[in-house]
């Protein structure tokens, strides 16, 4: 799966337990740049987890992870060009849309902030609730929130945790156009989700997760159909 | 990202969230002002005069205000789980620490602003220029328990019962700064000699600076999953 690229995401022997819980057990995972890496398997098959330790907001219990070449629990640096799009949207009610993301520039120390946030808002389509409290925002348009939040700064690498939660059609198709610009752009996205289909055109392999062991890892084949009936047998096993 | 300039920005963010609902602050004060009250109608004016208690009193409604303005520090990072969109930053996790710590003091600094005028007020204390080195001592004070505070309020807000376990664990903390400013500020009023309040000032400092390094060195632990 990997090209000449050293890998933006380096996984090595991922192990994390959870008390007497085991959500991964030895996962091995590289992640080069221009791929669109879907991770797909049942509940509680860890996909989750494996995106929190990319991310570095959970630790390995064992194993060695290493984003653009450095450790992401003990190097700041590793996680200036990752994003996270997560179950949460990582912002805060009492502040506009238009604030929250400027707080998260001055975090990722960007420069021209109004620029890039006005950038952003507009991506997402937010323009119109930029300047109103998060607070009062439905599902879809907190989604869009956290999609511009997770993508302000550009990341060489994107981890997407069930991404078309709460989309409109419109804002889906407009996420799977971003995830294939970002795939020709030269980075890479990791996108977790329970429905293949979903981003299945962007992206280039898939791996499968089951129980916390990587079962299944290929190019992504050309026929979903076909997958579907790969992927139920690999569950199956 | 130097870790200064994200301790300023999360600080920004927290007083301007606070600034716009100022609810806490108001809980905080309306606290401060509920306590004061209540030792100057619950005292035996006959037997115990107000002069007598009025040190005592400053700090255990500092204190407990700022145990009700620690709380919030790290609740509101609860909504949105708000805090893991601050660790995905590219900083050092200390600037979490510092950004809270320094909106924390901000805000504690302000309750006792508020609260200082009406102890004077409520407690017939005399105006001089000792009541200047009494703010003083408050200030040293706040940045010790603001320091623990903000350690163990990222402790509680992981636990369901965050608001019930932060008194719990700082509360014997506070002991030794409140007891060395009530006695400061004891000193103070009745006008001793200098002299007498350097050891007490001396503690007040080295609790500062001890709780500082402290919580600057566990907090990445504290935060870590």
């Amino acid at each position: 799966m990997m090209g000449d690229a050293a890998p933006l995401v380096f996984a090595q022997g991922v192990e994390r337990k959870f008390g007497p819980v085991v959500a991964l057990r030895g996962v091995d995972l590289q992640v080069t740049a221009g791929e669109v890496v879907l991770l797909l398997g049942p509940n509680g098959a860890g996909k989750s987890t494996l995106l929190r330790c990319i991310a570095g907001l959970a630790r390995p219990t064992r194993g060695t992870i290493l984003v653009a070449g450095r450790d992401v629990h003990s190097d700041p640096l590793a996680r200036a060009g990752l994003g996270l799009l997560s179950h949460h949207a990582f912002v805060y009610d009492d502040l506009t849309a238009r604030e929250n993301l400027r707080f998260a520039a001055a975090l990722h120390g960007l420069d021209g902030v109004e620029a890039r946030v006005q950038d952003a808002l507009g991506a997402v389509g937010l323009m119109r609730w930029a300047d109103t409290p998060v607070a009062g925002f439905s599902r879809g348009t907190l989604q869009r929130l956290a999609i511009a939040r997770s993508t302000l700064h550009h990341p060489a690498l994107l981890l997407l945790d069930e991404p078309f939660t709460g989309l409109d059609a419109a804002a889906a198709a407009e996420l799977r156009h971003r995830i294939a610009a970002d795939r020709t752009a030269g980075r890479a996205v990791i996108c977790v989700t329970h429905e293949p289909g979903e981003a299945w055109l962007p992206a280039t392999r898939v791996v499968v997760l089951l129980a916390g062991r990587l079962v299944l890892d290929l190019p992504r084949p050309d026929s979903l159909e076909e997958f579907r009936v790969t992927y139920a047998r690999a569950i199956a096993s | 990202m130097s870790t200064l300039h994200a301790a300023l920005a999360i600080a920004r963010k927290d007083l301007r969230i606070e600034w716009r609902h100022k609810t806490a602050l108001l809980t905080a004060t309306l606290f401060a002002i509920l306590v004061l009250l209540i030792f100057v109608f619950a005292r035996d004016p006959a037997s115990v005069p107000l002069a007598a208690i009025a040190p005592s009193v400053l700090w255990v409604t500092l204190a407990l205000s700022a145990l009700v303005a620690l709380n919030r520090a790290f609740l509101l990072e609860r909504e949105h789980s708000a805090l893991e969109g601050i660790l995905l930053a590219p900083v050092a996790r200390q600037a979490i620490f510092w950004g809270k710590w320094l909106a924390n003091l901000a805000f504690v600094l302000t309750v006792q602003a508020i609260a200082f005028p009406l102890w004077i007020l409520f407690f017939n204390v005399t105006p001089s220029l000792a009541l200047i080195a009494v703010a003083g001592v408050a200030v040293l004070a706040a940045i010790g328990f603001t320091a623990v505070g903000t350690l163990f309020s990222a402790m509680a807000v992981r636990t369901r019962f965050a608001e019930l376990l932060l008194p719990v664990l700082l509360l014997p903390f506070m002991i030794p700064p409140v007891f060395a400013a009530s006695e400061a500020t004891l000193r103070l009023l009745a006008g001793r000699p200098m002299g007498e309040l350097w050891g007490w000032l001396r503690l007040l400092a080295l609790y500062d600076l001890a709780f500082l390094v402290l919580a600057n060195l566990l907090f990445p632990v504290v935060v870590d999953e």
